[in-house]
């Protein structure tokens, strides 16, 4: 019998509701399962930071700054920081430069198995999730041991940051590098070698180097279409240009490549965290500046006691002299970029925070036309979109 | 031939100005601002371009209410050109509030494409030229003035804000 397949145009919604869009909306137009087109209808999860920061001091900022990626706050407080200090002009000691390194890749690994975890539920492969956000608990416990949170970490703060690392801590990352160095090898063997998603993912949504670079793509989707790029080489912050680590980079551009690329910063952020804690130097974790502002009773009972840092009323309501200063740290899904304009009030004037999440968006719009409906969500999950902090 | 970062954007921003009516300066050795009139700015970004800026970073407004203008600032850097990615130039124009139109950049860096979406939907300036300028974040009832502008101000509520006199 013979059967006529006619191409019929059709619309189709893909959540909010649905189980593979999360915080938004996608809006195909299809032809047959061919996608023409992909109208992505963010903004359900818009929290406006931006508008927020003209209303609110430069600290009272760190909570909410780092609220759109909950899984990458290290990250989100790290950048804005970094824009503050440089209105103030601020210096930060060597070890707090080492502990932010230390913080920001531990939240790096996480945020990768997070990401592999959705990419791997989106393909029907749950025992993927499962050992991803398993094996995340791991270093999320290491982040609550060092930072007292669990996610919304609020660690660094300008001039330093809030706690010192304990010998018990070094210990639990040296357990977790070795646990994880072990997991790794099984999570090639069940899932990224497995026949089935080496299916659905090679040569599905595949990004040449000229359209990620024209599209304005960050991050590991940039690096898996052969741009080497990354601001930990490129400016270097922190203590990144005192370790040693690689950038993986492929060439292929495709949705595989990109899970290659996160499987290997896995490897290398774990690479940095070894010799930071080989190399850190001692030292106090907050600026002179700061530190001297600290009553001597609160000294001797949190920081002799605890070394922990409490804060000085300086923080309360500073105002930085007038000025602006953009920022770019390299956070787990891509660049991350702080521009802040001070008139000299205790609030910002103007506060822009370019997620990687959101210049993805029109990437994922232009990598979704011409493919097929059913890889929309290998695409999906491959760029490691999280809506939130698209929306911020 | 070891160059300094320094150097190209010096040299870089001595081209601009000799070919174009702008203003601005070179920061430091990784940022440099550039001022430039709207009706130039199509030009000058496609200048730069051709120096090897080849995407966008961020298309920011900043609103000035006592001068009744937007500035609008594109931030721009290069991903293949290993030298010009250590740095970041603002490119920026001024607009008018009764006036607030500015030629899009997309047909120069497509990568502009949400930031001025987003740029038209919360502060109203409108790109001519974008191909597809529509609200992006807001829901779609939304009403009232653009919510980033100055004029828009925040609601709070709560116990510890003092009531308007």
């Amino acid at each position: 019998m013979e059967v006529d397949i006619v191409p019929v145009e059709g619309e189709l919604n893909v959540g909010p509701q649905h189980p593979g869009s999360g915080h938004m909306r996608i809006y195909v137009k299809l032809n047959g399962d061919i996608i023409v087109d992909a109208d992505l209808d963010v903004g359900y999860v818009h929290r406006s930071v931006e508008k927020l920061s003209e209303v609110r001091n430069y600290m009272h900022l760190i909570p909410l700054v780092e609220r759109p990626a909950i899984l990458d706050s290290i990250h989100m407080n790290l950048g804005y920081i970094m824009a503050v200090e440089k209105i103030l002009g601020v210096d930060v000691p060597e070890r707090a430069q080492y502990l932010r390194t230390l913080a920001a890749e531990i939240n790096r690994i996480a945020s990768h198995l997070y990401g592999t975890g959705i990419l791997a539920i989106f393909l029907g492969h749950s025992t993927g999730f499962m050992w991803g956000f398993g094996d995340r608990e791991v270093w999320v416990e290491i982040l609550q041991a060092l930072t007292g949170a669990r996610v919304t970490n609020s660690y660094i703060i300008p001039g330093g940051v809030r706690r010192d690392l304990t010998p018990a801590i070094k210990e639990m990352i040296e357990k977790a590098i070795a646990y994880q160095r072990k997991k790794v090898q099984d999570w090639y063997k069940i899932f990224v070698k497995n026949p089935n998603i080496r299916d659905r993912l090679e040569n599905v949504g595949v990004m040449t180097r000229e359209n990620a670079i024209k599209w304005g793509a960050v991050g590991p989707n940039l690096r898996a279409s052969g741009v080497y790029y990354d601001v930990r080489k490129i400016e270097p912050y922190a203590a990144y240009d005192k370790v040693d680590f690689e950038i993986p980079v492929y060439k292929e551009g495709d949705a595989y490549a990109r899970l290659l690329v996160r499987f290997e910063e896995i490897e290398q952020s774990m690479r940095i965290l070894e010799q930071v804690i080989k190399n850190i130097p001692e030292g106090n974790i907050l600026s002179d500046r700061f530190f001297k502002q600290i009553p001597p009773t609160r000294l001797k009972k949190w920081w002799e006691g605890q070394r922990r840092v409490v804060f000085p009323g300086y923080y309360a309501s500073f105002r930085p002299p007038r000025g602006e200063a953009i920022s770019r740290v390299e956070a787990a899904r891509g660049e991350l970029v702080y521009y802040v304009v001070s008139d000299g009030s205790p609030h910002p004037y103007r506060l822009r925070m370019i997620t990687p999440s959101y210049r993805l968006i029109y990437v994922f719009k232009e990598l979704a036309k011409g493919a097929r409906y059913a890889d929309l969500v290998a695409i999906y999950g491959s760029l490691d979109y999280f809506p939130p902090e698209a929306d911020r | 031939m070891a160059q300094t970062v320094q150097s190209i954007l010096n040299s870089i921003f001595s081209q601009v100005q000799s070919k174009f009516k702008v203003t601005g300066k070179v920061e430091s050795d990784k940022r440099a601002s550039i001022q430039v009139d709207r009706s130039q700015i199509v030009e000058v970004a496609d200048f730069l371009k051709s120096l090897g800026f080849d995407h966008v970073k961020s298309v920011t407004a900043i609103d000035y209410p006592d001068a009744q203008e937007f500035e609008v600032v594109y931030h721009i850097s290069s991903y293949s050109n290993i030298d010009l990615a250590k740095t970041i130039v603002a490119l920026r124009t001024r607009v008018k509030y009764d006036d607030p139109k500015l030629p899009s950049l997309y047909k120069i860096w497509e990568s502009v494409w949400t930031g001025e979406r987003e740029t038209y939907e919360m502060y109203g300036i409108i790109f001519e030229g974008h191909p597809d300028l529509r609200r992006l974040f807001l829901p779609e009832d939304f009403e009232g003035v653009y919510p980033m502008r100055k004029s828009y101000k925040i609601k709070t509520e709560g116990l510890f804000v003092d009531k308007p006199s």
